[in-house]
């Protein structure tokens, strides 16, 4: 017969909790890696680089998590490789994930005054210079809160991998559900533990927000 | 080698044609449906009634910390189970408006504030009445303090539109789901998908932009 709803399947659903948190944390660092380059980009002084990268922004922004999940997955099958589903969702949401930090951590750049910049060329330092060794570190302290905030999003949005055969905590909770014939219960736990990730994640976005303005506003804005 | 055929999504245009106008009315149903409910939900968050604040503001919570998809699922087969047996449809339609009110609530929230309320006491000091107080004075102000956030909320909404084609709605992502099972061309069925997204993402933000010009240029005259 099916089976009941018990602490049994609790734990089966807490073990995909960390395939969630996984691929969230591969999105993160992965996307992170290509966002920086996107963000590079986007303030670099070559017209065409900035072009480049306003445009893949805007195709990463403006098309649903879903259709990107299915051209990545299919898109990887076209090119004629045969990956495990986790890979062909971490391919996916680091390119989702690039096209928001890119700009996120564009925001933190330009937050930072001219005067640094002026400041920097006074020195005689180029741009590489003064991206590597002036603003790049003055923009990090602004983009942690943004991106914390960000990664809220992701493992919310890891839900969607589900779709691509991806065994998270949705899709975990689809298996208990279809094997239980509960799915109220089922879904409505999936959810409680959804809820209580981001919830962690999100008061952790909010503090470090209220600290950041704390000392943006005792520094001073220059 | 590798090659992209199209001849097949092209070929069944119609398809498309009727998923993006699905797509298009089920956005602005569930905005509409969600304004309404992020109207009464900003009342109550900021109400004096402890309840109606607590209800509100773990409604808002609820749905801003958990996926929509797991949200479609709690409602689409979840719900049978206690009786309340949807069709794909009004499940589509009510956690669509469910997840738009949070978020609208949350931009109603911060809109209202933006009237002060010596702007309301001069209005009436000048002689207006209280129907064009409230038209001259207050709706509009607060109308184009929102406009923004609530426009790209639209487009927000019109992409997360794109998730309740997991419970067989025929919209845009369902319709390349069924072209592709047709054509076999799954590559090109969801590249076609993600062009007319981003048309109608274009499109939309043009309308948004010229409305904003036209009704409220008073918040762009040059400084």
């Amino acid at each position: 017969m099916f089976q009941t709803f018990s602490l049994y399947h609790v734990w089966f659903l807490a073990q995909a909790t960390t395939w969630t948190l996984l691929l969230s944390v591969i999105a993160l660092v992965c996307g992170g890696l290509f966002g920086g380059v996107i963000t590079l980009a986007r303030v670099s002084p070559i017209a065409a680089l900035r072009f480049i990268a306003s445009a893949y922004i805007y195709v990463i922004q403006g098309t649903p998590l879903l259709v990107l999940l299915f051209i990545a997955y299919f898109g990887v099958a076209f090119a004629g490789y045969d990956v495990p589903a986790l890979v062909a969702a971490a391919f996916a949401f680091t390119l989702y994930a690039a096209g928001f930090l890119g700009e996120i951590w564009r925001g933190s750049i330009e937050a930072i005054g001219r005067g640094q910049w002026e400041g920097a060329t006074a020195l005689g330092l180029n741009w590489s210079k003064t991206m590597r060794l002036v603003i790049v570190p003055q923009a990090v302290r602004f983009a942690i809160p943004p991106t914390v905030g960000f990664f809220v999003q992701l493992v919310k949005n890891t839900a969607l991998a589900s779709v691509i055969g991806f065994i998270e905590l949705t899709r975990a909770g689809q298996i208990v559900a279809n094997s239980t014939f509960q799915p109220l219960s089922v879904y409505l736990t999936v959810g409680a533990m959804y809820f209580v990730i981001c919830s962690i994640l999100s008061f952790i976005a909010r503090e470090l927000d209220a600290r950041v303005n704390a000392n943006a506003a005792q520094a001073g804005a220059h | 080698m590798f090659y992209l055929d199209f001849s097949g999504a092209f070929a069944r245009w119609d398809v498309f044609a009727h998923g993006g106008l699905f797509t298009i009315g089920l956005s602005i149903v569930a905005t509409l449906l969600g304004s309404v409910i992020g109207v009464i939900g900003a009342a109550a968050r900021m109400s004096s009634f402890a309840p109606a604040r607590a209800i509100a503001f773990s409604y808002v919570e609820l749905i801003r910390n958990t996926p929509f998809l797991v949200q479609i699922y709690v409602i689409y087969f979840g719900l049978p189970s206690i009786g309340l047996r949807l069709g794909p449809m009004p499940a589509a339609i009510i956690s669509l408006s469910l997840y738009a009110g949070a978020y609208i609530t949350e931009i109603v929230r911060s809109g209202v504030g933006a009237i002060g309320k010596g702007q309301i006491e001069a209005a009436r000091s000048l002689g207006l009445s209280p129907y064009l107080t409230f038209r001259l004075v207050i709706l509009k102000p607060a109308l184009a303090a929102v406009y923004p956030a609530l426009t790209s909320q639209f487009i927000l909404i019109m992409l997360a539109s794109s998730i309740v084609s997991t419970i067989s709605i025929p919209e845009l992502t369902g319709a390349a789901n069924d072209v592709q099972g047709l054509t076999f061309r799954s590559f090109e069925a969801f590249l076609l998908v993600a062009a007319l997204y981003l048309a109608l993402t274009a499109v939309f933000k043009g309308a948004f932009a010229a409305i904003d010009r036209h009704a409220f240029a008073f918040r762009h005259t040059g400084r």
